[in-house]
């Protein structure tokens, strides 16, 4: 069934069908460009026991359209023909499946789980060791393994990573996740409770503005209630600065793993600049406590709306030298081309998203595609490139930056000549029963795509984040293919996907 | 009369304990160019201190070799260094050939903490001593065609001793480039890239990373602490001093009549290359890994040309 993605959907109208035909309508969409946002098991029971069927969703960026499917009722441990051999796409979320509601889809090639959590309906169960597991494994003379984290040498998220190399040269890249698991979902069913919001923002902690606006939006389209206007412009500032913050610290980074000092150590300061604009407004420096259904808890007055413009002015200037020092280092840029590269069919057949899929060609990004709550008007043009390597996606945020800026510069004039509260005033306290809807922001990283389903009483039983790490760290995993091993920081930087984000 | 020998363990005192101060001079440049303020320029020393006051972590699964490793660096360092004719002045163990014993005890060194770094059995020191090896072989050649150009001047003179480490980088040969043989300038261009390998700088290794896919020398001595890895530091540093005083060598002639004036100018031109080698460090990212290999070949290149260019004449 297709609807519009600012609407919501009965989810009784929603029709069952089996897996066989889904399978052949979800790949005749995903042939004529449609692609995967969610595949997950849904029970709308409160005893969560049975009756569980799976719920597919496909968007299409071109037109704003979002496709659902819904499966007959499954017995436990049923199985289904997998869709992942004919759709790539599907790998992640079809080992998902399996995790989480032990649905088996047969025919998968390298069912494995991705978190090593316990089902989500049945907490009782013990948790596997992560990463404990069967590896791809590559063997011959000069072939060897390379195992890397879960602790690594600098002060970043656990995730471990096994290569098979052959000399310098990598063969194959295998990333198991699940260390950073907290049982989040689980934790979000039966909601909307007064912990839900604080357990979104600190889903992915340096998404928070884009995860809160997402939980936000799709309480809004649940209830059909409008956000305020002020709060919506805030919003997007508040995104933007998000933005800015991260994909500086980000090239500062990237900079820093390829030894060029200048922006490494510059990019570091101005990235806490950013921060400290969003701090400015809400008074914390990831966001936290800014979004919230119906608007944004703080507003900016004619004041502040002064003060942060100027301090946009001032370390966009700071920004761009930085910047500019690194696209304009031919040692650096030596080493971004050609590096890490993801063809523009592989990230169409992997479901990329975000920054990473624009730099390889992909026009994909949610700020264009899926407004949020349908609200249009932006100063900026959707960036792609086309290598698909470090380069390219240097390449994207740089110029995103640029963007950001102008979008806060427009938006802070459309903030003065907007008038009233930045919360529309009573935001309803309770949800409709068995309503679907889903909701889409694009955070730095990509599209952060948040999907719930109401119970009989209007209670959460599903709801959904999938952060833009969930579809990304595959394509981390095949830009090293081929590549030498030393150029591993380098890429991984060059995405530097979420763990939290997507151990959930 | 002062022993002729005074001012050349005068400049042996001042590398062993002015050595450390070199990394010290490069981390401050970097800082500047960073606008950071940076740490101490003494730290090295604090480090060397703070260090030889600790234990010693040695893994279950390694042998002797893992223990040799530090100690066999610094004592390879420790000959090879007087062989060179620090300061300007001539070394009282000059010998032909010495230049290939310098080379090698070197190589030496490095065999062993190749070998420390095998013993631990971790992928991470073999990837790390497989690149070092690797590389290591690539500069060697470039070395000696320097050697070569240098003792091949002196040879021209007919000069005794040509082919000792105190001719070629004191008298005739390193004055050369003032007598209208500038092919000669083409050597500390080399010599400055060898340093940069030999000791792990930027744009070959980051001596900063903590990104051990990435490393060369430094993934090698992970596994080593307290005195083991003091020695390790200490050999490094005595290490980029000899580099430093290969280039001071030539670009600085031996002309002054005052040893201390010569001592002094000398010992400047090394601290000069520190902040050198800093500004570098500051100005460049880092080359990919295959590169390197091109820039070693560069580098073999130019000294190739160097040696030709003087045996034309």
């Amino acid at each position: 069934m297709q609807f519009h993605y600012t609407e919501s959907l009965d989810i009784r109208e929603l029709p069952a069908q089996p897996l066989e035909h889904i399978a052949e309508e979800v790949l005749a969409a995903a042939n004529k460009g449609w692609r995967m946002v969610g595949f997950c098991g849904l029970q709308d029971h409160d005893d969560f026991h049975h009756d569980l069927s799976l719920l597919c969703l496909m968007v299409e960026d071109s037109s704003g359209m979002v496709q659902a499917w819904r499966s007959p009722m499954l017995a436990p441990d049923a199985s289904y023909p997998a869709f992942t051999p004919r759709l790539p796409q599907a790998h992640w979320f079809e080992r998902e499946i399996w995790e989480q509601w032990h649905i088996t889809p047969q025919g998968h090639p390298w069912l494995k789980p991705i978190r090593f959590a316990p089902p989500l309906y049945d907490q009782h169960h013990t948790r596997p060791l992560p990463a404990d597991t069967d590896y791809f494994t590559v063997t011959g003379s000069e072939v060897h393994e390379v195992a890397v984290g879960p602790v690594h040498a600098g002060v970043i998220e656990p995730g471990h990573f096994r290569f098979q190399c052959a000399g310098e040269k990598v063969m194959h890249l295998e990333i198991s996740l699940g260390f950073q698991h907290r049982g989040i979902e689980r934790a979000l069913l039966l909601g909307p409770t007064a912990q839900s919001p604080h357990l979104i923002e600190c889903l992915c902690g340096d998404s928070s503005i884009a995860h809160s606006t997402a939980y936000a939006a799709l309480l809004e389209k649940l209830t059909g209630t409008a956000a305020a206007e002020r709060g919506q412009i805030l919003r997007r500032i508040m995104l933007e600065l998000e933005r800015l913050a991260c994909h500086t610290g980000d090239l500062g980074a990237l900079a820093g793993d390829a030894g060029f000092l200048p922006t490494s150590a510059w990019n570091g300061r101005i990235r806490g600049d950013w921060l400290n604009m969003t701090a400015l407004v809400c008074g914390n420096r990831f966001g936290r406590g800014m979004v919230c259904p119906g608007g944004t808890v703080h507003d900016m007055d004619e004041a502040l709306c002064d003060t942060l413009r100027q301090r946009v002015d001032t370390i966009y200037k700071d920004t761009r030298g930085a910047l500019d020092t690194l696209f304009a280092s031919s040692s650096s840029l030596d080493r971004m081309h050609g590096t890490g590269s993801v063809s523009r069919q592989t990230a169409q057949d992997i479901g990329m998203v975000g920054m990473a899929a624009r730099a390889s060609g992909l026009p994909r990004d949610a700020r264009f595609s899926f407004p949020l709550n349908g609200f249009k008007e932006m100063r900026a043009s959707l960036r792609t490139a086309s290598t698909g390597d470090v380069y390219a996606r240097a390449c994207i945020r740089d110029k995103e930056i640029d963007d950001s800026v102008a979008i806060i510069r427009s938006d802070i004039e459309l903030l003065r000549a907007t008038n009233g509260a930045s919360c529309c005033e009573h935001f309803p306290q309770s949800l409709p029963p068995h309503r679907l809807a889903l909701s889409f922001c694009e955070g730095w990283r990509g599209m952060v795509c948040h999907i719930a389903v109401t119970d009989a009483k209007g209670r959460f039983a599903l709801y959904k984040p999938v952060d833009p790490s969930f579809h990304n760290w595959l394509g981390l995993a095949l830009a090293l293919r081929g590549q030498q091993i030393s150029d591993f920081p380098l890429c991984n930087k060059s995405f530097n996907l979420s763990y939290c984000g997507h151990d959930l | 009369m002062m022993p002729t020998a005074l001012p050349f363990w005068c400049s042996f005192a001042l590398a062993l304990c002015a050595a450390p101060l070199l990394p010290g001079i490069i981390n401050r440049v970097k800082a500047k160019f960073a606008g950071r303020q940076g740490k101490p320029v003494l730290q090295l020393y604090y480090d060397l201190a703070k260090l030889l006051r600790k234990g010693a972590v040695i893994s279950t699964s390694t042998t002797w070799v893992f223990a040799a490793g530090p100690v066999l660096s610094l004592a390879t360092v420790f000959v090879a260094l007087p062989l060179l004719p620090l300061g300007g002045f001539a070394s009282p163990f000059a010998f032909q050939g010495d230049f290939l014993l310098a080379a090698y005890v070197l190589g030496l060194g490095r065999f062993f903490l190749i070998l420390a770094a095998l013993d631990t059995g971790s992928a991470f020191e073999g990837m790390g001593a497989s690149r070092e090896a690797a590389y290591a072989a690539l500069a060697e050649p470039a070395l000696f065609l320097c050697f070569l150009t240098l003792a091949g001047l002196g040879a021209d003179e007919h000069i005794a001793l040509h082919l000792s480490l105190s001719t070629m980088f004191t008298g005739t040969p390193s004055l050369a480039w003032l007598e209208a043989r500038p092919e000669v300038l083409l050597l500390p261009l080399v010599l400055f890239l060898l340093l940069l390998v030999e000791n792990c700088r930027i744009p070959i290794d980051d001596p900063n990373t903590h990104l051990e896919l990435t490393m060369i020398h430094e993934v090698m001595v992970l596994d080593h602490s307290g005195p083991d890895l003091a020695f390790i530091h200490y050999a490094a540093a005595l290490k980029l001093w000899f580099f430093s005083a290969l280039l001071a060598g030539i670009v600085v002639p031996a002309i002054f009549s005052n040893p201390w004036v010569q001592l002094a100018v000398n010992s400047a031109a090394i601290a000069a290359v520190a902040v050198l080698v800093g500004v570098t460090e500051s100005i460049m990212a880092r080359v990919r890994l295959p590169r390197i290999a091109q820039l070693l070949g560069g580098a073999g290149a130019l000294a190739a040309l160097a040696l030709m260019l003087t045996l034309i004449r």
